[in-house]
């Protein structure tokens, strides 16, 4: 029987839409009539073209997918310009901005997304527009062109996204200056992880981007049209046009006001059918089985099952597995599955310092979970596959970072062999030129230990981000001769670098951040551990005053807080006592803070100062408050940092004093307080050799004697009790100071993290601090000049930014819950 | 009508790689952390081995170091990782619409 065609009216002529239509077409050309109506007055184009339309890359007419002649060719109505604005379901009508109306027996709604736009003041100016579709690309156009005439213009993106991203690279290839404005700490956080978010940063900013991460838009400035744009911490950024890419919504406003069930999205059942069963929904706008896509692979998937659906096969649609492989301003990202790390899941990464290349594997189990790829995705699909076919990698694990070409040798694999199969004239060490072949002749020679390698043929000597290809080489050329394990403790278990190699090469290649330590030294972790990540903030911050900023989170607690952590999780307070005096205001300040927020014990401390115990996280900025308001500031008893001077009364007071041993403690304190260390560091000032202060026991200890000032170094009373050297003399109080500063610097810049310096002085010998410090009077004037201007950034007291409302959510419970009757809810 | 999820605040209240908590009227905080990828995890602010504040820690990964003696304690199972030995109970969080949502139930269960 001839049956009469059904009409198949779809709103929206975008990518999902028309490709929904083609797929029904391929199943059954006769079976619909189909009308397709479109907002914009274009044919179907390819949306994620625009960016290299925008770019200069593309003509419109290049990222056309459907023309004009394939809706003629299959009898399709094509409606342009006009955007539905009513489905009335009783009717089985859809209604367009003209007032036009169709009748349909199915309707497929295809909507896709609307930009969204962040709730600022100045949101509506004009200039100030999103990036989604053609007109968009147009007005972005115009607006670097108008601004071309006049010499080149700014203009802002606010969102660190992939669009974004695209439009910040379109407009600045169009001659802009552009500046990116990111709400999080990452780009693309929700594709890449932070290590190659921070590639994509670095990278973007060699081409002259301004990118801006954790800056909120406070509001976008002009009063005619846009002037610029203005951040929450009051920073203004100038700008004539601002791009919004914040993000995108389902659109479903058309679907909500004709009754449809709405979630995030259009809710859909697996054959793509709505709440009302003639109408169906595809794409961007709907929600899957608490799902929402973004993306055109789950597209594709959808309009297969829809089409299906329409012609009476119901395959069904079972949600997708997404995986993101972009060029983002020309440079190859990819990411897929779940690189969130925890629940069991292990990482293997790969950097590839010289070339830019980060690579990561998720696995847990015996399976691939995840995949984040920077720089080079050649292997992206694959990884992609093992992970869709959740395939057991167990037999290839260990050469799965290195991709398919070399995991192909299968149960056999094994690391060393991708080392071996190089060729002999492959350039094993980029840095130092150095080939296989010269590697392999070197070893034969004698030199068995990568140091020995390293000393000789210098390969890994440098960057060292080939080190473990050389300790494969070794390995391999030696066999069971091959001892293994290098002689140098390695920082941690992230990097097969040490303290030393580590601190040489943040100076030697001017490195400014720990991700970017992490990347150029190859670490094996996405962001280190809870020993690497004090450490590195540390050299950093010691190689970089005044510049680096200090990243809380890679610091102890003690040392976020400051102030110290008790076994019942209250903390404990000490004020600064300058050189261990104090006076009858500070005593009572103390004595009110005691009593205020009923503190059970105070104690006198070895240091001679006055510890508060039992206070709470909470209450902290009011103590500091009240003793700042006494003119006290913090003790820093919690820190890798100048505790205390320990001082006698010496010749002001005592029969014995010879010298004005108080005063110089108190000047040497003033001196180097707040000075962040390597580890914790104490210093004394002694009236006489009786030494009440007990100096030599500290990691600076001065004696006074009648004809000067006696240094002593590395002393420490902990678990090990050790006696200071003696360093030298020295005639004056000046003199005393400014040795006291440069052996400082020295221990600073030298001293691994968490060295105290009677173990660092054990280690390289008295005679070379003596050589630096007092035989070497140039020397000696450089550290202590360095550290001068390093304390001019250090001598902020903490507690004061505090209790005026730094980091307060620090200290503040993010939320208060207190149950209505316990007894009840559990019920 | 009490729902089972509590809704606690913004995502972006918890610093990355952070921790805020959650404070229980009469029973044990909540500790709520965020990772480097952006994931939020929420277990009882109580290290298995001598009851550290885990907020306090260092998030690394998807684990969290407790400042009292350095436990590494995973966030999705809140077992301690390595060769120690000891779970914190988990409370299980969901993010919706960038607001952070605690399962009431747990917490009662936890604070109890």
């Amino acid at each position: 029987m001839t049956q009469q065609q059904d009409h198949l009216v779809v709103i929206g002529n975008g990518m999902a839409g028309c490709r929904a239509v083609e797929e029904l077409l391929a199943r059954d050309p006769t079976r619909y009539r189909v009308t397709i109506v479109g907002a914009e007055p274009h044919v179907n184009y390819n949306r994620i073209m625009l960016s290299p339309v925008l770019a200069g890359e593309k003509t419109f007419d290049e990222i056309v997918i459907n023309d004009a002649a394939w809706y003629a060719d299959h009898a399709i109505d094509l409606i342009t310009g006009d955007p539905a604005q009513d489905i009335d379901r009783a009717t089985r009508t859809v209604t367009m901005r003209s007032g036009r109306s169709l009748a349909y027996d199915r309707l497929l709604i295809a909507t896709g997304s609307d930009p969204f736009v962040i709730p600022v003041p100045g949101r509506d100016l004009p200039g100030v527009i999103s990036f989604r579709d053609m007109a968009d690309v147009d007005r972005m156009l115009a607006a670097a062109q108008g601004a071309a005439a006049n010499g080149g213009g700014r203009a802002v993106v606010i969102g660190g996204g992939l669009l974004g991203l695209e439009a910040a690279h379109g407009l600045s290839l169009r001659g802009m200056s552009v500046t990116v404005i990111h709400l999080m700490p990452t780009l693309m956080e929700r594709q890449l992880d932070e290590a190659a978010g921070w590639l994509l940063k670095s990278a973007l900013e060699a081409r002259g981007q301004t990118i801006l991460t954790e800056a909120h838009t406070a509001a976008i400035l002009g009063s005619d049209c846009v002037e610029g744009v203005q951040l929450k911490d009051g920073t203004i950024i100038p700008a004539q046009l601002v791009v919004m890419a914040v993000g995108i919504r389902p659109s479903v406003a058309l679907a909500r006001a004709a009754g449809l069930e709405i979630g995030r999205g259009i809710k859909v059942d697996d054959h793509l059918v709505t709440s009302d069963p003639s109408i169906l929904a595809v794409g961007e706008c709907v929600e899957h089985d608490g799902n929402v896509y973004g993306l055109v692979a789950p597209l594709w998937d959808m309009c297969r099952a829809l089409a299906d659906g329409l012609t009476d096969r119901h395959s069904g649609y079972r949600g997708s597995v997404t995986s993101t492989k972009l060029k983002v301003a020309g440079l190859d990202v990819f990411s897929a599955g779940d690189f969130s790390g925890g629940n069991g899941a292990e990482d293997i990464v790969l950097r590839d310092a010289s070339r830019g290349v980060y690579k990561r594997v998720v696995v847990r189990g015996d399976r691939l979970v995840g995949a984040v790829l920077y720089g080079d995705t050649s292997d992206g699909g694959w990884y992609f596959d093992l992970l869709k076919r959740e395939e057991d990698v167990s037999a290839i694990r260990d050469m799965l970072i290195f991709g398919q070409a070399f995991a192909a040798g299968g149960a056999q694999a094994d690391p060393n062999a991708a080392v071996a199969a190089l060729s002999e004239m492959a350039e094993i060490c980029g840095c130092n030129g150095v080939t296989k072949s010269k590697i392999v002749a070197c070893i034969g020679a004698g030199h068995t230990t990568l140091d020995a390698v390293r000393a000789t043929c210098k390969a890994s000597a440098s960057c060292g981000a080939c080190t473990g290809t050389v300790e494969a080489l070794l390995a391999v050329t030696l066999g069971d001769d091959y001892s293994g394990e290098r002689n140098v403790r390695t920082l941690c278990k992230c990097t097969s670098f040490g303290h030393d190699d580590v601190r040489r090469e943040i100076v030697a290649q001017a490195m400014r951040s720990i991700p970017e330590v992490m990347q150029k030294l190859t670490w094996n972790t996405p962001d280190g551990c809870a020993s690497c990540r004090p450490a590195l903030n540390y050299y950093l911050l010691c190689a970089l005053p005044g510049e680096y900023k200090d990243d809380q989170q890679s610091r102890f607690v003690n040392e976020r807080l400051h102030a110290n952590i008790q076994k019942d999780g209250t903390y404990s307070v000490v004020p600064r006592m300058w050189g261990g005096l104090t006076n009858p205001r500070e005593l009572r300040a103390i004595a009110d803070v005691v009593e205020k927020f009923d503190a059970p014990m105070v104690k006198v401390t070895g240091g001679q100062r006055l510890d508060i115990f039992g206070i709470r996280k909470e209450d902290l900025p009011a103590v500091w408050a009240d003793l700042n308001a006494a003119g006290m500031v913090s003790g820093h008893a919690y820190g890798k940092s100048l505790r205390t001077v320990k001082t006698c009364v010496g010749s002001e007071w005592c029969r014995f004093g010879t010298q004005d041993s108080t005063g110089l403690g108190v000047k040497v304190e003033r001196m180097t307080w707040g000075s962040w260390m390597p580890h914790k560091f104490k210093i004394a000032v002694s009236g006489c050799p009786r030494n009440c202060a007990e100096a030599t026991i500290k990691d600076f200890g001065i004696v006074c004697v009648d004809s000067g000032y006696e240094l002593h170094v590395g002393g420490n009373g902990g678990i090990k009790v050790r006696a200071t050297d003696f360093l030298c003399k020295v005639a004056t109080e000046a003199d005393a100071m400014h040795y006291c500063a440069a052996f400082v610097q020295l221990y600073r810049e030298e001293a691994r993290y968490l060295e105290r310096t009677a173990p660092w002085i054990e280690r390289v010998g008295v005679a070379y601090v003596r050589e630096r410090i007092a035989d070497d009077a140039d020397g000696r004037d450089a550290l202590a000049a360095r550290f001068l201007v390093s304390q001019r950034f250090m001598q902020e007291d903490p507690w004061a930014t505090r209790a005026a409302g730094e980091a307060r959510e620090q200290h503040a419970p993010m939320a208060v819950f207190t149950p209505l009757d316990a007894a009840r809810e559990m019920a | 009508m009490i729902g089972d999820w509590l809704d606690i605040g913004w995502v972006d209240e918890i610093p990355v790689r952070g921790s805020r908590t959650v404070q229980v009227t009469g029973g044990d905080d909540i500790a709520i952390f965020r990772t480097g990828e952006g994931r939020v995890f929420a277990l009882l602010d109580r290290c298995p081995h001598k009851q550290g504040r885990l907020s306090q820690g260092i998030v690394h990964g998807g684990a969290v170091a407790c400042p009292l003696h350095n436990w590494r304690i995973s966030l999705t199972t809140g077992e301690a990782l390595g060769d120690d030995k000891g779970c914190t109970p988990v409370v299980p969080v969901k993010v919706s619409a960038g607001r952070v949502l605690i399962c009431r139930t747990s917490v009662l269960k936890a604070a109890a």
